[in-house]
């Protein structure tokens, strides 16, 4: 039992897929318990009971929640592929700004994407992208220089999910024209070995979005606007 | 260069509260620049443009920004008195309780205080304090650290302090000592920490603020 590594997650769930993404990076073999959330295990609510949600890591026993916390444990607990910078100014840095993908950006992009892109939500929206497109500075490749770092891990939902969202729904939210480097930066990403064998097909969330916004009220969406992190 | 600390922020702020525990924990000299919020300075718009609050840290001319983030930096770059555990599991667990102070503990604690103590509302800050009041018990120490102050207890300042002073303010009782005996003692303790009781604002003053800010509905 030493050293077994479990993931209790789902597929859809960008969060989920962080924590994939710092496993396959890491190198790190466990194993994937997919969770029915309308029917939550024993297990999820008994390593989770604060919270109730996915993703909870499962590590020779001990449960770690929240996707960013399990992530820098990962980076504690496994040493190789570092998802944070050494220098400490730079770590704060990285924290900083995936702090920011987590608090800001992600609910206000949601946010325009639920709304249809709702006139505030989609300036409001901008306001905080725009931030992030100022961050890739000239010869920058990821937010964490040459290789990706927990702040690219943050923002996959950015990379992967919203051009799901807005094909379904028609929208052009993170459009090249505005955004040069955050568009190109999604290319590079997403190509990356350890981030593609983590995400979920395409075609999956085509689909989950195209019914989402079909049926607002839907369990799933609700789900989703409390946040599985 | 010796190290240059200035700290941005308001006495009256618990969030800059927790940076100056933090620092004096370590004992770190630092400056304290006060900053007016209605007027914020070009400094602190330079230093934090994403945000443009408060607290600032500038270590010799290098600016953070979000005090768990800053408070956690600190622990990074000055040895001495830990503010994390050095165990990976424990520092996860401490992020954790932190991050949900900060996420979900707050918001509901703020909620109270604006509707003046509604029994909705104060009903969900008890579902989000009772997962505190079970931790304390669980631990069966003194501090959310154990037998010292950890980041857990930090990000939990404004549930030690503010908290007591804004129910004065408002003649309204969230944190009830038979409901919650086990954070009303903790909170005790914290603030008889030297080092948190030296960056506390005067309570008459807090809670003059809060008869001002929320006083008559």
């Amino acid at each position: 039992m030493a050293d077994e590594v479990k993931l209790y997650g789902l597929d859809g769930s960008p969060f989920v897929c962080r924590v994939k993404i710092a496993l396959n990076l890491k190198k790190i073999d466990y194993k994937f318990v997919v969770e029915d959330l309308r029917n939550k295990s024993a297990d999820l609510l008994k390593y989770n009971p604060v919270h109730k949600k996915i993703p909870v890591l499962l590590h020779s026993g001990k449960p770690i929640s929240e996707s960013l916390v399990i992530i820098e444990y990962m980076d504690d607990a496994w040493k190789g592929a570092p998802l944070l910078p050494k220098d400490p100014y730079e770590k704060a840095q990285a924290r900083f700004w995936a702090k920011f993908v987590d608090d800001k950006c992600i609910p206000i992009v949601f946010k325009a994407i639920v709304s249809h892109g709702e006139e505030k939500d989609l300036a409001e929206a901008h306001e905080q992208l725009q931030f992030l497109e100022n961050q890739l500075n000239e010869g920058k490749k990821f937010f964490g220089g040459d290789d990706i770092n927990l702040v690219d891990i943050s923002a996959t939902f950015i990379a992967y999910w919203v051009g799901a969202a807005e094909e379904a729904l028609g929208l052009k939210l993170v459009s090249k024209d505005k955004y040069p480097k955050l568009t190109e930066w999604c290319d590079n990403y997403i190509n990356c070995q350890a981030v593609k064998d983590g995400l979920p097909p395409r075609e999956i969330l085509l689909g989950f979005f195209k019914m989402w916004f079909a049926t607002p009220n839907s369990f799933v969406y609700n789900e989703f606007l409390n946040k599985s992190s | 260069m010796a190290d240059e600390v200035k700290l941005y922020g308001v006495p009256g702020s618990p969030y800059v509260s927790r940076v100056t525990t933090a620092l004096k924990l370590k004992g770190i000299n630092y400056e304290l620049v006060v900053e007016d919020l209605s007027n914020k300075s070009a400094d602190l718009l330079k230093y934090n443009p994403v945000h443009k609050k408060i607290p600032v840290l500038v270590h010799n001319g290098k600016p953070i920004s979000e005090s768990l983030v800053i408070v956690e930096y600190i622990d990074d770059v000055w040895k001495g008195v830990p503010v994390l555990p050095q165990d990976a599991y424990e520092k996860a667990q401490a992020r954790f309780w932190a991050k949900f102070i900060d996420d979900k503990c707050m918001p509901a604690i703020f909620k109270t205080i604006g509707s003046h103590g509604q029994e909705q509302v104060v009903a969900e800050a008890h579902e989000q304090l009772q997962f505190l009041e079970n931790e304390l018990n669980v631990k069966g120490k003194k501090f959310f650290g154990g037998d010292n102050i950890n980041l857990v207890d930090i990000a939990a300042t404004f549930i030690a302090y503010w908290l007591g002073a804004a129910e004065e303010a408002l003649g309204i009782k969230v944190l009830s000592k038979d409901k919650f005996p086990k954070i009303t003692e903790w909170g005790g303790n914290y603030i008889n920490c030297q080092v948190v009781k030296e960056g506390l604002p005067p309570r008459d003053a807090l809670v003059g603020f809060f008869k001002k800010r929320f006083g008559n509905a």
